[in-house]
C-alpha cells in the first residue's frame, strides 16, 4: 500500500524541497502545495521507472558531496594553472579507460556525473557493457595515478553508497 | 550593509570572476574541441559557484532572509552540465574518431559508440 502511494519517497522529498525553495519562502501553504506536488508527480509517472534505486547508508553521501565539492576547488585553481602558464604544446592530454565495479546506472551516473564536474577531466563513453568508462584528462603525465584516484577517491564511496 | 558583507560579496565576484575569465581564455588557447571542452565545466564550477555566494551573502545582509534559489540554480547546474559535455564528447568521438584511435576498455565488449551492448542486458530490451 505505502509502494502504491509513495513509489518514490527520495524524489517526492526533494520535490518538496524544490518546490519551497523556488517559492523562496517557508510557509504552511507552500509545505501543503509542495507536499501535493511531491506525492502526486511520482504517482503519477510511477509506470515509467518502476524500479527503485537502492540506497545503503545516506549519510555517506553529505561526506561524498563534501569530498567533490573540495576536490572541484582544488582541481578548479589546478586546471587554471594550466590553461594561463603552460605553453600550448606542453599540454598533453590523454584517453584513459577506468574499470568499473559498480553495477546500478544511478551509481554509474552520479561517478560520470563527478568526474566531469571534477575539472581537468570529462568523462566520454561508456563501455557497452558499462563496465569501464573512458575519461579524457587535459593534461597529465601519470594516467595511471589518475585513474587510481578516481577509483580510490569517488568509487570506493560510491560503492559503499550504492550496494 | 555592513563593511564586511560587502568585502565577502566583493572578493567572491572578483574570484568567480578570475575563473570565468580563464575558462573562456582557455577556448581561445586549447587546440581541439575535447581540450575545449574542459573551459565550460570550470567556468560552470567556480566561476558560477562564487556569483552564487555573492549573491546569497547579498540578499542575507539586504533583506536579512535567506535566499536559497541560489543552491537550487547549483544543483540544476551538477545536473545538467556533465551531461552536455558527455553528449559533446560523444558527438564528437563518432564524428571524427575511430575505434582504434582510442584506448581498449579491457573487457569484452568496446565502447558504447562502435559496440552493441551485450544481449539481454537493459538497453537491448523493446520499451
Amino acid at each position: 500500500m505505502f509502494r502504491r502511494l509513495v513509489p518514490h519517497p527520495i524524489l517526492s522529498l526533494v520535490l518538496v524541497f524544490v518546490w519551497i525553495g523556488l517559492v523562496n519562502k517557508f510557509t504552511l501553504g507552500n509545505l501543503i502545495l509542495g507536499t501535493v506536488i511531491g506525492l502526486s508527480i511520482p504517482m503519477i509517472t510511477a509506470a515509467y521507472w518502476p524500479n527503485r534505486p537502492k540506497i545503503q547508508r545516506p549519510f555517506k553521501i553529505a561526506e561524498y558531496v563534501l569530498v567533490v565539492l573540495w576536490d572541484i576547488i582544488v582541481a578548479n585553481v589546478q586546471v587554471a594553472m594550466i590553461i594561463l602558464f603552460k605553453r600550448e604544446p606542453n599540454i598533453r592530454s590523454q584517453w584513459i579507460p577506468v574499470p568499473i565495479e559498480l553495477k546500478s546506472a544511478e551509481a554509474i551516473t552520479v561517478l560520470a556525473g563527478t568526474i566531469t564536474m571534477t575539472p581537468g577531466t570529462v568523462s566520454a563513453m561508456l563501455s557497452a557493457d558499462c563496465n569501464s568508462i573512458l575519461v579524457h584528462c587535459l593534461h597529465t603525465d601519470d594516467p595511471d595515478a589518475v585513474r587510481d584516484e578516481i577509483k580510490s577517491r569517488y568509487e570506493r564511496r560510491l560503492l559503499e553508497i550504492f550496494p | 550593509m555592513n563593511f564586511l558583507a560587502e568585502l565577502l560579496i566583493s572578493i567572491f565576484l572578483v574570484i568567480s570572476g578570475i575563473f570565468g575569465f580563464v575558462g573562456s581564455y582557455g577556448l581561445i588557447k586549447l587546440k581541439d574541441s575535447l581540450q575545449r571542452l574542459h573551459a565550460p565545466t570550470k567556468a560552470t564550477t567556480l566561476g558560477v559557484g562564487g556569483v552564487l555566494i555573492a549573491s546569497m551573502i547579498y540578499f542575507y545582509a539586504k533583506t536579512g532572509h535567506v535566499s536559497v534559489h541560489e543552491l537550487l540554480i547549483s544543483m540544476f547546474l551538477f545536473l545538467t552540465a556533465p551531461i552536455t559535455a558527455n553528449f559533446i564528447a560523444k558527438a564528437y568521438i563518432a564524428r571524427n574518431m575511430r575505434a582504434q584511435d582510442l584506448p581498449s576498455s579491457h573487457g569484452a565488449f568496446g565502447w558504447s559508440v562502435y559496440d552493441d551492448p551485450p544481449a539481454g542486458s537493459p538497453d537491448t530490451r523493446d520499451i
